[in-house]
């Protein structure tokens, strides 16, 4: 059925905090070898090693640069003077499906092989069903669908369904490949449903956001804003010793001291 | 958008199909079993073609009836599904007009009726998508109904002319729904040139939430060379051609077929014109088709740092 549900009982999804993310693609490369080898048919590659290597990922890593119109919020540690002189920053912006509420890429499906699980609010593709018409993808603002071009038929996020439920691996592994392999701990995952879960927690005190809210999609998944810092730059010009470079020559000791110190006195 | 070529194909042939069996049904053609025969036959050959024709670009095609399932919610479920009932009845009224030279009139109307619902659904597809600001507009199915009932009535005219003679009617109908159409379209460029992914409030900004620390720019892409996404949905190859192609296609899909009808308002005849302005006409509308998809920027391009 592509109808949506009125509501569903739990609303798993993420959170991905931009403040946090280095860029990795630790959870891009985990997403890929889980989902592989789990849920549905594999993750293709064409011609992976040629020239022009392209294939299917459920989860990429945009790099983007944010030039600041204001003049705070925007220099931190990983601040930049760009060549106009003003402050730039640069944010990692991983992006996957956002699980939607209001699921355009749901509806749209001529065949019911896209659904929203009414249990938990997982966006899925049954594979045995699906045409591979596109019209999915065209729906979705996000790119978050990308066809097999092996199987012909359209994959996705799956939430990790295949991990989040496992009782035969260890309690520990049953989050998202994503989640569980980021070493910056930027994405967590959770029940939006839930206002004391860790996610809703950290939405609510982070003012976690949705993306393009303009298209009326409602996504589940939440972005953190980067945090505001202050300017290491001015500081470091503050500090008592503002010629790096000497600190890093090696101090002479013993003879060498002495001959250093003598020939200084000498002028 | 990729404008793909089977996409194309379908739109356009079903389109005149379609537009063919509205004018069947209210009349158009020469009663004779003939006639019947060679009218009905075109309009199952050219939505026959179109809609094989849309299977092609599909991952799995021999699940396509899987597509007449969701009506209660999909655009494209709902033309599947008008499409074989459309021509399912229409098979009925082709067979009582050829083999008994009986054409019921009110069962054409229904036709009539259900093949304009069914060209409402086609464009209804790219018509409902709130990531493609130029297609969600009403003057998308208006466009689409008129190039359909245009297409048809000059094949109808044409195929008049070829077996028998073309009753005023037709002609007219013919000359002023080419012209309605294009009026139309000269409307949905006039707003698709104003319409941007801005102009509904979308921007990088928004589609990475950090507009509240400045202008957003992409440093880099996520994968070194292009993927499906970029390939289907951040299509610009040809952009630059646009006013070109845009001569070409009200050219060939607009003024040859309206002088070829002209032609045959005054001589009464001209039936090898008319063929030619049907051919002219199918190649001017693959053209407006191709711009259609080409010219169209999709959300998703936000991300990717150009539309």
């Amino acid at each position: 059925m592509t109808t949506l549900p009125a509501q569903t009982d739990k609303k798993l999804g993420l959170v991905i905090d931009l403040d946090i993310c280095v860029g990795c693609h630790a959870c891009v490369v985990n997403c890929k070898e889980w989902n592989t080898g789990g849920y549905g048919a594999p993750l293709s590659d064409q011609n992976p090693y040629g020239a022009d290597p392209v294939g299917s990922w459920l989860n990429r890593i945009h790099t983007f640069e944010v030039e600041a119109t204001g003049g705070s919020g925007c220099s931190g540690s990983e601040a930049q003077i760009l060549s106009n002189g003003k402050d730039a920053r640069v944010v990692h912006f991983p992006k996957s499906c956002l699980h939607c509420d209001d699921a355009p890429c749901v509806t749209v499906c001529p065949t019911g092989a896209s659904y929203k699980r009414s249990e938990d609010g997982i966006v899925l593709v049954n594979e045995d069903w699906c045409i591979g018409c596109g019209l999915c993808a065209w729906s979705c603002p996000y790119g978050a669908r990308e066809m097999d071009a092996a199987e012909g038929v359209m994959k996705k996020c799956t939430l990790c369904v295949d991990r989040i439920y496992n009782e035969n691996i260890p309690e520990e592994d049953r989050e998202p490949a994503c989640v569980r392999t980021c070493p910056a701990n930027a994405r967590h995952f959770g029940d939006f449903s839930d206002p004391n879960s860790d996610v809703s927690v950290m939405v609510a005190e982070r003012g976690g956001m949705d993306l393009m809210p303009e298209q009326g999609t409602k996504p589940v998944n939440k972005y953190l804003p980067p945090r505001p810092k202050n300017r290491p730059v001015q500081s470091a010009a503050q500090s008592p010793s503002d010629n790096l470079a000497a600190l890093a020559e090696p101090e002479a000791k013993g003879f060498l001291g002495w001959l250093d110190s003598a020939l200084e006195k000498m002028g | 958008m990729h404008p793909a070529s089977s996409i194309i194909i379908f739109t356009t042939l079903s389109g005149m199909g379609f537009g063919l069996i509205a004018m069947l049904g209210l009349g158009a053609a020469p009663d004779d079993g003939t006639a019947g025969f060679v009218a009905c036959a075109l309009a199952f050959v050219l939505t026959g073609i179109g809609l094989a024709s849309s299977t092609f670009h599909l991952g799995h095609p021999e699940r396509a009836w899987r597509a007449l399932t969701q009506w209660r919610s999909s655009w494209l479920s709902r033309e599947g599904v008008l499409a074989v009932v459309t021509l399912g009845l229409f098979a009925i009224y082709a067979a009582f007009w050829v083999f008994a030279a009986d054409r019921v009139a009110l069962f054409g109307i229904l036709l009539t009726l259900l093949s304009l619902v069914t060209v409402y659904a086609t464009a209804m597809i790219y018509g409902s998508l709130k990531t493609v600001p130029r297609w969600q507009t009403g003057l998308t199915p208006l466009c689409y109904l008129l190039f359909a009932g245009a297409g048809g009535a000059l094949l109808a005219t044409a195929i008049s002319a070829l077996l028998g003679g073309v009753p005023q009617s037709t002609l007219l109908a013919a000359l002023v729904l080419m012209v309605l159409a294009w009026a139309a379209k000269f409307l949905w460029w006039n707003r698709a040139d104003r319409t941007t992914l801005a102009s509904i409030g979308s921007s990088p900004e928004t589609a990475t939430g950090l507009g509240g620390i400045g202008k957003v720019r992409l440093l880099e892409a996520p994968h070194s060379s292009p993927n499906y996404l970029m390939k289907e949905m951040v299509y610009r190859v040809g952009r630059k051609h646009v006013q070109k192609l845009r001569l070409l296609a009200v050219v060939l899909g607009g003024a040859i077929p309206v002088l070829a009808l002209l032609v045959a308002v005054v001589s009464a005849g001209g039936a090898a014109l008319l063929v030619v302005a049907v051919l002219s006409h199918l190649i001017g509308m693959m053209a407006e088709r191709w711009l259609f998809f080409a010219e169209a920027e999709h959300a998703v391009s936000l991300y990717y740092g150009h539309r």
